[in-house]
């Protein structure tokens, strides 16, 4: 066929087929409308427990207790939460890591815009924090045992320690990337260096940060759990650590599934927080 | 060649800015963004700083406004040499620089705070500021609700709101597509009838800088330096509301065509 225009009249019902052209699911830059997304969410969790229910299906009988069906953890969260106390220690979990983060956080914001505003400071601290990042945060674990014996604080020592030359090292990035004129649109107006540094370039930086503390928080529960199977009395991970003493499976995947939901809460609060605080910045769509 | 008559011939005006053989040197003094720079910036003026890329007008445009320093000589604001950045010294940049998180009001309201204006009057002024730039409407939005011509707007009315003796200009609405910069530039004239303001003002774009200017200083490039200074004298110190105005003058398009010549002149020595 030439690829010109066509002079001739279309007959009538034989267009139909051919103008409904099939979009491919696959598009690149076309949006997703928030409907659409909470549906395609959902059909994503349900493909996830299908599968999983499939593969507890196809485990042998005698197996089978090792991948319990997802309805099974599910009733077991349910006696964990209502008989076994799992509440309190899902609080404990929770008090650790609101507290160790907020410690982070206290330190590795102000020290993170410190360094992003004064390049000197940045040359001077952040060779050690750069190189901190490569020590694995887990080899501190004996030498915190030593330290504070297998305390709160020591949990909330060792997530400190995974997440904070992390953060530091996000939030001077996000403070390096605020747009240069702006700080010299502010120079020129005759604001102060302290004008500037709180004024301008922390509130340019503060959704970037926002969403680094976001990011890191969700690495912070992985340093949790590592600190609660290692040595603890209570906790989501002390109680998956006794339950696998048992070869209780379900425990311990009730215990990951908790983690996860509360994960996501954190990230939630997050937005939520991000969505309130720089009203600013929120996405505007006409 | 036609360079017009030079500037000084403003004898009964004083000179805002004075720079006394000034130039910005980078890498040790390795490399030269402008050199040999003396030029009187007279109160009222609007003067264009014209030249091709890298000429060092955006340089030149830096050290008065306190930005950067001069490697040698020195550069008088007021009859005192500048040290750093002060708000007697306003400046436009190309890039959006409203700031985000505040309002427009806010934004025009910053500048005034950091002079320590009582706050009541600091809000009815920026509101005034923003009803001459035609944003009154727009007082609570926040720049991401604004198109690039109104955050422009907003910046322009914060920096005035300071009331600068010196406005300075660099490639201010060189970000803007061609009709919003015209409206632009009519906007400019309309704002320099009523406030007596010097202007320096960088621009690549030369029907922009002959329309703006009362004078136009060329500069060349390699080392950056000041080859020609002119003053647009077919204007009569006339400012034309309308751009079409301006285009109709006679020798308009000989001064135009003026400028391209040394452009051309410029693109064929780095060639």
């Amino acid at each position: 066929m030439e690829n010109t225009l066509s002079t001739e009249p279309v007959a009538k019902g034989s267009t139909g087929a051919d103008k409904k052209k099939r979009k491919p699911v696959l598009n690149l830059l076309s949006p997703v409308s928030p409907r659409q997304a909470i549906i395609l969410g959902i059909i994503g969790g349900i493909v996830f427990f299908l599968i999983w229910e499939i593969g507890h299906y196809m485990t042998p009988e005698e197996s089978k207790r090792f991948l319990p069906s997802p309805q099974h953890v599910l009733s077991t969260l349910y006696t964990l939460l209502t008989e076994k106390g799992f509440l309190s220690d899902i609080g404990i979990s929770l008090f650790r890591i609101i507290g160790s983060f907020t410690a982070v956080c206290l330190v590795a914001v102000p020290l993170g815009i410190f360094m992003g505003c004064f390049d000197n400071m940045r040359a001077l601290i952040n060779p050690v924090v750069s190189g901190a990042r490569y020590l694995p945060a887990a080899s501190f674990i004996p030498l915190l045992l030593v330290w504070f014996g297998p305390t709160d604080t020591q949990k909330m020592a060792l997530l400190f320690l995974g997440v904070i030359f992390f953060l530091i090292a996000l939030i001077l990035d996000n403070t390096r990337a605020v747009q240069k004129e702006l700080i010299e649109a502010a120079l020129t107006m005759g604001a102060s260096r302290k004008q500037i540094v709180f004024g301008v370039v922390a509130r340019a930086a503060t959704p970037a940060i926002l969403d680094s503390m976001r990011n890191m928080i969700a690495v912070g529960w992985t340093y949790l759990v590592i600190a609660e199977i290692v040595a603890a009395q209570d906790g989501i991970g002390a109680v998956m650590m006794r339950a696998g003493r048992f070869l209780k499976a379900d425990v311990i995947m009730a215990g990951i599934l908790t983690i996860g939901i509360l994960g996501v809460m954190t990230d939630i609060a997050f937005r939520l927080i991000a969505h309130y605080a720089v009203p600013w910045n929120r996405k505007r769509s006409n | 060649m036609n360079a017009g008559t030079q500037t000084h011939s403003h004898s009964s005006r004083s000179a805002v800015i004075r720079s006394v053989d000034a130039a910005r040197r980078y890498l040790g003094g390795k490399f030269t963004a402008v050199e040999n720079v003396s030029l009187d910036f007279m109160k009222g003026q609007v003067t264009a700083l014209v030249g091709p890329s890298g000429c060092g007008k955006t340089t030149v445009l830096r050290l008065i406004s306190g930005l950067e320093e001069p490697t040698e000589g020195q550069i008088f604001a007021g009859g005192k040499p500048i040290e750093g950045p002060g708000p007697d010294r306003g400046m436009i940049f190309q890039a959006y620089t409203s700031f985000p998180w505040l309002t427009a009001l806010g934004n025009v309201e910053y500048g005034m705070n950091i002079l320590k204006v009582p706050k009541a009057e600091a809000r009815e002024r920026a509101m005034q500021w923003l009803e001459t730039f035609h944003l009154g409407d727009f007082a609570d939005a926040y720049p991401a609700e604004l198109s690039g011509g109104m955050k422009q707007r907003v910046a322009i009315a914060r920096t005035l709101a300071q009331n600068p003796a010196v406005l300075l200009m660099d490639e201010p609405f060189g970000a803007l597509d061609a009709q919003v910069r015209w409206e632009m530039q009519e906007m400019m004239i309309e704002i320099l009838s009523r406030e007596d303001k010097t202007v320096i003002l960088v621009t690549h774009d030369i029907q922009e800088a002959i329309y703006l200017a009362d004078r136009i200083v060329f500069f060349t490039s390699n080392p950056g330096r000041v080859k020609h200074d002119i003053v647009l004298e077919f204007k009569n110190g006339h400012r034309f509301a309308r751009k079409e105005e301006m285009l109709k003058q006679r020798d308009y398009a000989e001064i135009e065509a003026q400028l391209f010549v040394w452009m051309r002149e410029e693109i064929q020595k780095t060639g």
